[in-house]
Formats: C-alpha cells, structure tokens, sequence
C-alpha cells in the first residue's frame, strides 16, 4: 500500500517565541527548526506498517520554504522512502493546505493519509479534518491506535476523545491524524542519515498545482498577552491552606 | 442573513458547560451581526434536548434520526451544510471539544469557508481573537468569507443563561452514502466520580515530580477528593505514562480556568501553561524553586511533594471539619 505523510517545519517546542518588530511574524533568528513533534508521530506510524505490510511505501510531503528539506531528510533518514516539497514563500493557511495537498493525493493515489494532529505553530488543528472532507474520504482524528484490516481496505481506530476514548471504522482511503500516545517515534539511525541522502525528493513550486490558495483568513495583528504576575512564596503547608482560605478565599 | 448556527453539542442527554459556551457566544455574535443565534441538536431522539436548549433564548432546529445517533464526521458535516443553506447562516460555532475540533475544519472545507479555531474573542462579526505559539501570541484574525466557521476555547466565555424561550422546529435531512461512511464503534468512557476537567471550579494537576502512575493514587486522588477537584496532568506526565491523555492540560490537551488550580511537581514548561495561566489563583508546590511554574503561581511553596501534599490534604480536611 502507499501512505502519504505530511511534515512542516515549525520552531523546536523549547523556543522563545517574541512577535518581530514590523508585527507581521515571530523573529526567527537563532531559532531551532524542527518537525512538528505530532508529524513525528505520523511518520512513526506509517513506518510501522510498512515493517508489517510488505511492498508499503511511505512518501512524505511538506509544504514550506526550500529549507524544510531538513525536515523532509529527517523523516528520510527515520526511513521514509521518498519525499516531495511544495515550495511556497508565503505561509499557507489550513484550507490552502489542504487544497495543495488534495492535489497531491489526486497524483499520489494513497491508501492512507497519516498527519499529526495539529502544528505546535500556528495550533489550528485544521488541515486533517480538511483535507479529508476535500477528498470526499472518511476521518480519524486524534488516534492513539490505527489497527489496518487484514486486507488494508479498512482501519479501525481509536480515538482520544473527551471523557474516553473512542474507537470508529473507516474504509480506506482515509485521513488519520495522530495524537501523543499513538507511538514513540524512532529516531534516526547513522546507516539512515547515509541512506537519505540517495532518497528522492522532489520540488514543486506550489504555483505548479494550479490550486487556489488566496487566504480566506486575514492576519489583522499579532499582539503579545499580558503577563501574568506570580512569585509568591510561602513557608509551609498551614501558612498555604490560611491564605487560601482568608486570603483567595478559594477554599 | 446574517444569522449564526451553534453546535449544540451534547452527552448523557444533557448540554455540558462547554455547550453553553457556545451559546453564549452565538447569541453574542449574532447581536453583533443583526441575525438570529440559533442552535442546531443533532441526534437520535432529541425531542427533550431542543426544548432544553430554546430555554437559553435560542431557536433550535433539531435534526433526528439514524445517521446521527452517534456523533460521526462525515453525517454530521453534511447535515450541518444543508442547515446553513437552508437558515441563511454566516457564521456556525461549536466550542473547541474534541467533537468541536474534528468537525469544524470538515465542515469548513465543505462551504469553502475561512476557519478560525479556539477563538478567544469576538471583535465584530467576522474579526476573531486566536492564540498561536502555545499561546505566547495572540492573533486578531479577520475571515473574509461567507460563510465563515469558528470554534470557540471553552474558558473564553461564561456559560448563557437561562432567558426567554426560542422556537424550535424539525429539520428532515438525510445524508447521503458518501457521507455515511464512517461507522463508530465503541465508547470506552473513563468512568470517574469527580468533576469534568473542564468544568470543575478546582483542578489539581501532577506532573513528572510525581514518579509514577501510582503516585497519582497514593498522593493526587486523596487531595482531589477533599477537595472536590477535578484531576489533570502535564503532557510530560502523560507522556511518561503515568496517567490517560484526557488528563492532559496544555496546548496540545484541555485548556482550562477554575477558580483553583493546583500544580504538583510540575515544572511548568510553556506548553503546560498554555492550558492553565487563566485559573484564578494558582498553586504551585516543586521541590525545585527555580522552577519556571514559580513565576506565574499566586502561591508558591518550594518543598518536597511526597511530603507536602499528604499534609495539606490533611490540614484541608481540618479546616473542613472546623
């Protein structure tokens, strides 16, 4: 079978984020780029079927600057099979991503789509769900388990869902998005890292696809929140539950 | 035009907190807009729920039957597509649940609509307040299309109230074959006594200082308890292992703002934080007092928790019985 992949290019979780000067962005200097620790996950999962499915090849794609081909050769290296990146200067939002993806998946033909659930970036959360409607396939988000049919025409998953957790059937082709329990990626081994730099990846600059990917949603201004104010110690356990109680009054 | 269609989300036959939100943001909305705020009950034998929910001042159109009896993406897209044709709808809302955040962006991709997730704010009818970067920025975003599709963060409003009596009529709309694919299994519910995270005016959350998934047992439930706090964890905790994933407070799980939130050995890294800075008052207990949970706590005591905690559940239990 074949699975498509999606990794973007986001800041490492650890970083400090500050709004840029002119307001229109974060500063990016001396930023650590990494993928996005739920693409991660995605690209674990499809690695996974391929060890239990023979003949599975695992295409991964990004959309981004040129430099997101670190990323893409990242999830070579954890064993990927090939790579495509769409060029695109201007950050795309979800809906334009998922248009430039459905093209993608009209080429592709995959059986699977697996994503990570939502970029630590921009924390939308949206281009899974999109994506899927788009192609007219069924959805799984949030998995925490995707158990393949014996004859990988269908996927039954489990899904973290408030209050439980919740299993769906899905015939496939479908989209599955990943969630933080679904597995623990792997990380890159060295005869990895030495067998990426052979693997394909492919540039298309997204002007190519013909697909419409003007923004429906417009950037009116990025503020930082106040800060909240803290550092108060206190002593002991009574003095503790005596300014809750008199003070807070929360108990 | 220029009505606004609510998601009313619902459980065990009843609107949880998280609905009203919704409500109350629509009904905010659409006086924003010159519409109607009206909510759309989906199920399977709703008859009880949409005269519930015209109860908070809404029109309801319900939508019965089969295909809805359990919540699935792809039924519920389509109903919800054909609703906004039908009542002449710019904006539809749901609240950021895990059911509000598998079927908004569907359903937005569906009317070709701008999507904004988790909002925050309303500006005006179509300009939204949105945090991005675990929430160490705040976006103001326009949705330049009609119509455009919301999802609100729970915390972010107050519950509406109970005022007035909206109508409520019957919708009859059938999915088709296409949109009926998906088949829900099963439901494991994690059974538990105390308070939805989410709604509970008390949350005390452990994080990796607690060791193990034991420890949660042994020290976080007997505080939880006296106190009548819902449980939640940090994602490093949930990511150890310790404890199940709808626990998890933070940008990546629930956001929430009780009137108490007490963190136990939790380090406090930003993606905790995220989930939690818009709590009333904030306890923190870490052995380590250059933890970064310090800084934005309102009440920080640096001591051992396998000490501290047992100690305080009891001097709460004291002061309860005083």
């Amino acid at each position: 079978m074949k699975i498509l992949v999606t990794v973007k290019r986001v800041p490492d979780p650890e970083t400090v984020i500050k709004i840029a000067p002119d307001g229109a962005g974060i500063v990016t200097d001396n930023v650590k780029w990494v993928i996005n620790p739920f693409d991660e996950i995605a690209i674990e999962e499809a690695l996974r079927i391929k060890e239990k499915v023979s003949g599975t090849e695992v295409v991964l794609v990004s959309i981004g600057l040129k430099t997101s081909q670190e990323q893409l050769r990242t999830g070579l290296a954890m064993g990927a099979d090939r790579a495509i990146l769409v060029v695109s200067d201007a950050a795309l939002e979800p809906l334009a991503v998922a248009r430039v993806l459905q093209k993608i998946a009209d080429t592709e033909k995959p059986d699977l789509i697996v994503m990570g659930k939502q970029a630590i970036d921009d924390d939308s959360n949206c281009a899974g769900q999109m994506l899927a409607e788009l192609l007219g396939w069924p959805q799984a988000t949030f998995a925490s388990k995707v158990e393949l049919g014996g004859d990988q025409k269908s996927a039954k998953v489990t899904r973290e869902v408030d209050g439980g957790l919740e299993t769906d059937a899905v015939p496939l082709p479908a989209v599955v998005t990943a969630d933080l329990r679904l597995n623990e990626p792997r990380y890159a081994s060295l005869p990895g890292i030495m067998k990426a730099r052979k693997k394909e990846m492919k540039e298309i600059p997204v002007a190519e696809l013909g697909v419409d990917v003007a923004p429906t949603v417009k950037i009116v201004k990025l503020e930082t929140p106040p800060k909240r104010t803290g550092g108060r110690k206190v002593g002991s356990v009574q003095e503790l539950v005596q300014m809750l109680h008199n003070e807070a009054k929360v108990i | 035009m220029g009505n606004v269609l609510v998601v009313a989300e619902h459980q065990h036959g009843k609107f949880p907190k998280t609905t009203l939100v919704a409500f109350e943001a629509g009904k905010q909305l659409a006086k924003l807009a010159g519409g109607k705020c009206i909510a759309a009950v989906l199920g399977q034998g709703v008859d009880a729920l949409a005269a519930a929910a015209a109860e908070y001042g809404v029109d309801v159109v319900a939508v019965d039957g089969a295909p809805f009896a359990h919540y699935l993406a792809d039924a519920h897209t389509a109903a919800l597509a054909e609703l906004v044709k039908q009542k002449g709808v710019d904006t539809v809302i749901a609240t950021a649940t895990a059911l509000g955040k598998d079927l908004t962006p569907r359903l937005a991709a569906r009317l070709g609509a701008g999507m904004a997730s988790d909002i925050t704010g309303i500006v005006d009818a179509s300009t939204f307040k949105r945090l991005m970067w675990a929430g160490n920025v705040i976006a103001t975003v326009k949705l330049e299309s009609t119509p455009r599709v919301v999802s609100v963060r729970g915390t972010a409003f107050d519950a509406a109230k109970k005022e007035g009596k909206g109508a409520v009529e019957k919708a009859s709309v059938a999915p088709g074959a296409n949109d009926t694919r998906m088949q829900f299994v099963e439901f494991a519910e994690t059974k538990s006594d105390r308070p939805v995270l989410t709604e509970a005016s008390i949350v005390c959350s452990g994080g990796r200082g607690l060791k193990n998934g034991e420890n949660f047992t042994i020290y976080l439930d007997p505080l939880c308890d006296v106190l009548g706090a819902a449980m939640g964890a940090s994602r490093a905790a949930v990511d150890a292992g310790f404890v199940p994933n709808d626990l998890q407070v933070g940008q990546t799980g629930k956001v929430v703002a009780p009137q108490l939130y007490i963190a136990v050995g939790i380090s406090g890294a930003i993606q905790h934080l995220a989930g939690m800075k818009d709590s009333k008052v904030i306890v923190a207990i870490n052995k380590d007092e250059e933890a970064p949970i310090f800084q934005i706590s309102d009440y920080g005591l640096v001591a051992d928790l396998f000490k501290a905690v047992p100690e305080l559940t009891e001097e709460i239990k004291k002061l309860k019985h005083a």
